[in-house]
């Protein structure tokens, strides 16, 4: 009777098995990739906005502090987006004739909110509190990046739940002092660290309850 | 296959519909603060009617009524709101040379001119809530309470600039230069 595989048959069945653990593993490693990358995070895209609004000139140049415009983000879950009002307090004399305000000056007119693109997009089954976070010393550069130099607002990175958790199990290395929290250039030290520790431990804020899945999901 | 067995079958596919997740959790049908809203047009967060006060709060007028007593927290309050609302054109120390100044806002005037450092409180009280000139109205942004805690630290800012040498305490006068 003829032999039904040849030699070679052995070296192919090998090929064909190493080929089959490579294409899997690659498909699951590139796969982890991809989804963790830009193209579908997001990260680094400003969407089109109504105004192209600069952040770097507002917040870094002219050193305008965050909560002139964000007003509300002390006390309220939303940080606002502020109103034609606001824009005009200063624009009502400044670049009064400039095109890409126009939209600005009609909103203001009429009397109608301008309507911005959303940068950062929490799913809806997260609850987010702006508050709660300021209140404890999480300053805004912490979750939204160096605002300060960007001309057109991204995302800074990843608004991930690993990301939040990262933070949720142990704030100390990232929440600062009170006087600090719109400071687009603090940096922690290490005994900065240290006195939060203490500090939020004085304030009951600990990781066993920021934890819980309730904090977040409700 | 007995009828219960049949019953039993039929919930399957209900158990199946209320763990519904996915795409839909992630934007459900309930509006946002500050989405817009079809119907009423304008935003889903409507302004509250006018006079509304939360339960157990003081109206603004109850508020801006009775002067607070003056305390080091409240200054140290009224600088942090003057520093973010006021010092953009006023200056931080209040010569009315902010950084939007210099970029060809309107100056205001300084604070420290015997016009105003004569001004009676209500004067600042009243101009941050309805504007000035080319001011434009702070009313939403610092609410009554901290209307107080600005004037406290522009009457700070006032003496800090005209103050006499002899009416510091010793320590601070032996510090001088």
């Amino acid at each position: 009777m003829a032999q039904v595989f040849k030699p070679s048959a052995d070296v192919w069945l090998r090929a064909i098995l190493v080929t089959a653990a490579l294409t899997v593993a690659s498909i699951v490693v590139g796969g982890w990739v991809y989804l963790h990358s830009d193209w579908v995070t997001d990260v680094g895209e400003a969407p089109w906005q109504p105004v192209p609004f600069s952040h770097r000139h507002h917040a870094g140049e002219m050193e305008i502090d965050c909560r002139y415009c964000h007003y509300t983000v002390e006390q309220s879950a939303q940080a606002t987006l502020p109103t034609a009002e606001t824009c005009m307090t200063c624009h009502s004399k400044v670049w009064t004739e400039a095109d890409m305000l126009r939209p600005v000056r009609e909103a203001y007119a009429e009397g109608r909110p301008l309507v911005w693109n959303r940068v950062v997009n929490v799913p809806d089954y997260v609850y987010f509190n702006h508050a709660i976070h300021v209140d404890k010393g999480v300053g805004c550069t912490t979750c939204h990046g160096p605002i300060q130099e960007m001309a057109l607002t991204y995302e800074s990175h990843s608004y991930s739940m690993a990301w939040c958790l990262d933070c949720h199990r142990d704030p100390a290395p990232f929440v600062r002092p009170r006087d600090a929290l719109t400071d687009l250039r603090w940096k922690p030290t290490k005994d900065q660290i240290a006195a939060n520790r203490r500090r939020l431990h004085a304030e009951g804020v600990t990781p066993e309850t920021m934890t819980d899945c309730y904090t977040c999901h409700r | 296959m007995t009828l219960r067995h049949l019953r039993r079958a039929a919930l399957v596919p209900l158990v199946l519909l209320a763990t519904a997740c996915g795409p839909d959790m992630e934007e459900q049908e309930r509006p946002r603060p500050i989405d817009p809203e079809p119907v009423l047009s304008g935003p889903t967060s409507r302004l509250p009617v006018e006079g509304t006060v939360a339960r157990g709060e003081k109206t603004a007028w109850e508020v801006l009524r009775d002067r607070p007593e003056i305390t080091p927290e409240l200054l140290a309050h009224g600088r942090e709101r003057f520093e973010i609302y006021c010092a953009p054109c006023h200056g931080i120390a209040g010569y009315g040379d902010g950084l939007i100044v210099r970029r060809g806002f309107p100056a205001p005037q300084s604070f420290h001119q015997d016009r105003l450092r004569e001004a009676p409180a209500g004067h600042f009280l009243a101009v941050i809530a309805n504007g000035f000139g080319a001011m434009f109205p702070y009313g939403d942004r610092v609410p009554p309470g901290d209307r107080w805690a600005v004037v406290a630290y522009i009457r700070a800012l006032q003496l800090s600039q005209h103050a006499e040498a002899a009416a510091l305490p010793a320590d601070v006068r032996e510090a001088l230069p």
